[in-house]
């Protein structure tokens, strides 16, 4: 058990990095044939990043690259502790605080573009934040525990007994992920009203490091899209895997096809559809349990 | 086991020091070296004597219930307390009548005189018991008597700061000062009395003095805002006097202590009557839904009664209670009220405090909230709830008087107590930023110790099955970061060429705020332990049980890894000098920055200044939309649960 635990982190560490820069390249190929043109290649992100590390960093002081830092160790230490089979609600804690360390970077350089990005992440922080909590709390009335160990070992998968949270989350990834239409803290395209609003101030070195976490939390994302399919059977990751290709093919899919909303709506539309999906579903079990 | 000093003594030390210092102090009207170090050197002999008594408690594990020693102290004791009501009620009716609030002396008469009237009827049964002394009385030992006397010592430099800058206010320091050590005796008794009439004597002192306090500069604002914590807290005083004569009248047994109100484990109507109304009282005291405004309204008060009403005292007396009455309230109606109305709370304030820009406002909506959470936990009924009860208590008194303390330092230096005020306090004031930051990761940042036990308090709401109360806290998690990262961002703000201002902190101001500061951290490490040694001995006793670890085993170390990256992180970037060859420039402001990242050059070439303001979201969650409504909902399930049970009880 002990060893498999170090493998799986082991591998989380070293793949992590490589899954979400690949989902990266094929979103961006998705995307550019979707608006009729070729797309870079696949592995692009990671030219960009090898390039960025290269460059002269420029800061604006100093705290700004200790947060940043501790926003990629305890985005990575989020992971390590989902893949290694800890506990649900401790992975979403302490991915809430790794995404706290990347907003108080952006509040340290005391700019416009980035106070804005920052305020606008904590608003979706706040939107998604509920979910993940109910996330956790489903997976233990339905399945039994909080420990990701045990609920990979379950005899079926979480989605019939939770699908309403499958929604749920779904559309909070979209939040999470920060793609169109709720891009409100930052996008990739920087030629609008809030520049690149949370790391307008970030760069070379640092920014690297940012794309580099944001690659281990794609991975861990798409992981717990995953966790609603598997089960002891081994075919089951195979589902998971389709799964996760779905709701990656919809998020980009809607990014392509929604503009951006205003933060109150996107406020209003993710509590509401929480409520509606994730509450209504953790009633029902609750009902049906009893 | 006999000790160099039994816990007796020390418990009766403990109830009846504090009064007496207080009356040393309150005769020496000048602030000069001898009453500071009364102040002080009474502030010690509180904590040692009660960290002494509740560690001997602690490893004595069980409860002691005992009566003073012999027939004429008795006498004595129950003299000084009719004694004590009748004055109180005086005070209460005098103050009430001088400000032409009659309906404040009425409340007060509707609670006081029917128990006065009933001690004085000489029918009341005699009954072995009279003060008890448990894990959880020693577990508020430590709450009360560390921080309380801290919160005093950080009273003697902050006062004498106060009065220098508002001129205006006269100079009573030493009746604030004397109320302080009043409040904390009253605070003692409560937690050591077993009889109830004992219970409700101390309850109203505590009211009466907060009633006090909060008038204390007696601006016409001041006494609105301490008349409606006197009439709220006496409207709590009838409710637990009722709770009083219902068990003495109405039921055959004449139960007249809470240790054998507990042994009535067959609820009949009339007990769970009782207890009701003591969960009423409590909801008062504990500032919850309908009941907060009190609380709001005491943020006029100087800071360090505001930092001891509303972390380590009056406000944890109600949780106290509840807390003691938990195992009453598994399944049955009025726990689940009173879960009810705490989740209820714990959102509604969480979502109230993002509009708040004054920085002891959001300071008083946490309290609330967190109190919410609190009676929340407490509400459910079951060993996990209680648990977590327990934890949340401890970390909330430490953090909380902690923030308050560090504010009001803040405004004393800067002239302001506006979060927007605060913007770049990592540079103007970097050791209060510090330690706020590390206060305020306290109250919402995994792994310390409030967001441990918010954890534990989830899966206690979960396993009892609560979906409602599931769900309310979720969102209010949400609200909760929201509302304190911003304000963590507004500290961590650099501003480049900004002046560090002059941290005129006091030596008796840092005397309380730095071991505070060492507390939270150390607490983070220490949970386990404290776990152990004194939230399950409390657990053993409230449930006559052993009870399991709530949160156990890997999840301890992970969390205990995540603390050291914490302080780990800082250290290893300094020691790598990450950054230290990156070129420093300027922020981005889509121009051209004038010299600093405050101005910029706009289109006209003319320099702007440039402000940057948090989001509070006034139109959403300000107190005009979402007060009233929040007031009103919680008011109609306090009626709802008061009408019903004693519907139930007739």
């Amino acid at each position: 058990m002990a060893v498999s635990i170090v493998v799986r982190v082991i591998l989380y560490l070293l793949l992590g990095p490589v899954i979400g820069g690949l989902l990266e390249g094929i979103d961006r190929i998705i995307s550019a044939r979707m608006q009729g043109r070729q797309g870079p290649p696949l592995f692009q992100p990671f030219y960009d990043v090898y390039k960025l590390m290269h460059k002269q960093t420029i800061v604006v002081n100093s705290i700004q690259v200790l947060f940043i830092t501790a926003y990629l160790i305890f985005t990575i230490f989020t992971g390590a502790l989902f893949f290694g089979g800890g506990d649900m609600l401790l992975v979403f804690f302490s991915l809430s605080m790794s995404e706290v360390m990347l907003v108080l970077s952006a509040y340290s350089v005391n700019g416009p573009y980035s106070a804005m990005g920052a305020q606008r992440e904590l608003l979706q922080m706040m939107c998604y934040e509920p979910m993940m909590l109910l996330l956790a709390i489903g997976f233990y009335v339905a399945q039994g525990s909080f420990m990701v160990n045990d609920l990979i070992g379950a005899d079926r998968p979480a989605v019939i007994a939770l699908p309403g949270m499958l929604i749920g989350f779904a559309f909070v990834l979209i939040i999470k992920l920060r793609k169109s239409p709720f891009d409100l803290s930052t996008s990739h395209h920087a030629h609008q009203e809030m520049v690149k609003g949370l790391t307008t101030d970030i760069s070379g070195r640092d920014m690297g490091l940012v794309e580099l976490a944001e690659w281990y939390d794609a991975t861990l994302m798409m992981g717990i899209v995953g966790m609603f399919f598997v089960t002891r059977e081994p075919v089951s990751y195979l589902f998971a895997i389709l799964a996760c290709s779905v709701v990656f093919f919809l998020i980009t899919l809607i990014d392509n096809t929604h503009p951006r909303v205003k933060a109150m709506r996107m406020f209003g539309l993710a509590w509401g559809v929480i409520l509606v999906c994730a509450g209504t579903n953790l009633l029902i079990l609750n009902l049906i349990g009893k | 086991m006999h000790n160099l000093i039994s816990i007796y003594e020390t418990s009766g030390f403990l109830i009846i020091f504090p009064f007496i210092a207080a009356l040393l102090i309150f005769l020496q009207r000048k602030d000069n070296i001898l009453r500071r170090a009364t102040v002080i050197a009474s502030g010690f002999a509180i904590m040692a004597a009660s960290v002494y008594t509740a560690i001997l408690v602690l490893l004595g594990g069980g409860q002691t219930l005992y009566k003073p020693a012999s027939e004429e102290v008795m006498s004595l004791v129950e003299q000084t307390i009719l004694f004590g009501e009748a004055f109180l009620l005086i005070v209460v009716i005098i103050l009430s009548f001088r400000h032409r609030k009659y309906y404040c002396a009425l409340i007060g008469i509707l609670g006081t005189c029917p128990i006065m009237a009933m001690e004085l009827s000489g029918v009341v049964p005699e009954h072995a018991t009279y003060l008890r002394l448990d894990p959880l009385a020693a577990v508020m030992y430590l709450i009360a008597g560390v921080v309380g006397p801290l919160i005093c010592m950080y009273a003697v430099g902050y006062m004498s700061d106060y009065h220098h800058h508002h001129t205006n206010v006269q100079d009573r320091s030493n009746v604030f000062l004397a109320l302080l050590f009043i409040f904390l005796g009253g605070m003692f008794g409560l937690i050591t009395s077993d009889d109830l009439v004992w219970v409700f004597f101390f309850w109203e002192i505590t009211s009466v003095c907060s009633f006090l306090l909060i008038g204390y500069t007696r601006t016409k604002e001041a006494i609105g805002n301490s008349f409606r914590a006197l009439w709220m807290n006496l409207l709590g005083g009838v409710g637990f006097s009722a709770g009083i004569l219902a068990l003495f009248y109405l039921d055959p047994r004449q139960i007249m202590s809470l240790s054998e109100l507990m042994k009535q484990t067959d609820r009949a109507p009339v007990i769970m009557l009782a207890v009701t109304l003591f969960a009423f009282a409590s909801l008062t005291k504990s500032a919850q839904f309908p009941f907060s405004r009190w609380l709001l309204g005491a943020m006029v008060a100087p800071t360090p009664s505001s930092a001891l009403l509303h972390s380590a005292t009056m406000v944890k007396i109600g949780v106290y209670m509840l807390i003691r009455l938990s195992p009453m309230f598994t399944d049955t109606f009025t726990g689940v009220m009173i879960t009810v109305v705490g989740g209820f709370t714990f959102f509604a304030a969480s979502l109230l405090a993002i509009s708040q820009s004054d920085g002891k406002k959001v300071l008083a909506y946490s309290t609330i909230s967190n109190l919410g959470l609190i009676t929340a936990c407490a509400g459910t009924g079951t060993t996990e709830g209680v648990w977590a009860a327990v934890m949340l208590m401890l970390f909330h008194a430490v953090s909380k008087s902690l923030l308050f303390q560090t504010v009001g330092d803040i405004e004393n230096i800067m002239g302001s107590r506006d979060i927007e005020d605060m913007h770049g306090l990592v540079i103007k004031l970097p050791r209060l930023a510090l330690i706020m930051m590390i206060g305020i990761c306290g109250m919402f940042m995994a792994p310390f110790g409030m967001l441990v036990s918010k954890w534990a308090a989830l899966k206690a709401f979960v396993d009892s099955s609560s979906v409602w109360l599931v769900i309310f806290l979720v969102f209010g998690s949400g609200s909760t970061l929201f509302y304190w990262a911003k304000w963590l961002g507004k500290i961590c703000t650099v501003i480049h060429q900004s002046v560090n201002l002059d941290d005129s902190t006091h030596g008796s101001e840092l005397i309380s705020m730095v071991p505070l500061t060492g507390l939270i951290v150390v607490m983070c490490f220490a949970f386990p332990w404290m776990s152990n040694a004194m939230v399950q001995p409390v657990l053993n006793e409230t449930f006559n049980m052993n009870v399991p670890n709530v949160i156990g085993g890997a999840d301890v170390i992970i969390m205990m890894i995540m603390v050291t990256m914490i302080f780990l992180v800082p250290l290893g970037s300094r020691f790598l000098s990450v950054g230290a060859k990156d070129k420093m420039t300027m922020s981005y402001v889509a121009g051209v920055n004038a010299g600093d990242d405050r101005h910029y050059i706009d289109s006209f070439g003319k320099s702007r200044s440039l402000y940057l303001a948090n989001w509070y979201m006034e139109d959403y969650f300000g107190e005009k939309r979402l007060l009233v409504p929040s007031i009103m909902i919680s008011a109609v399930l306090v009626i709802l649960m008061v009408i019903i049970v004693i519907g139930g009880a007739f």
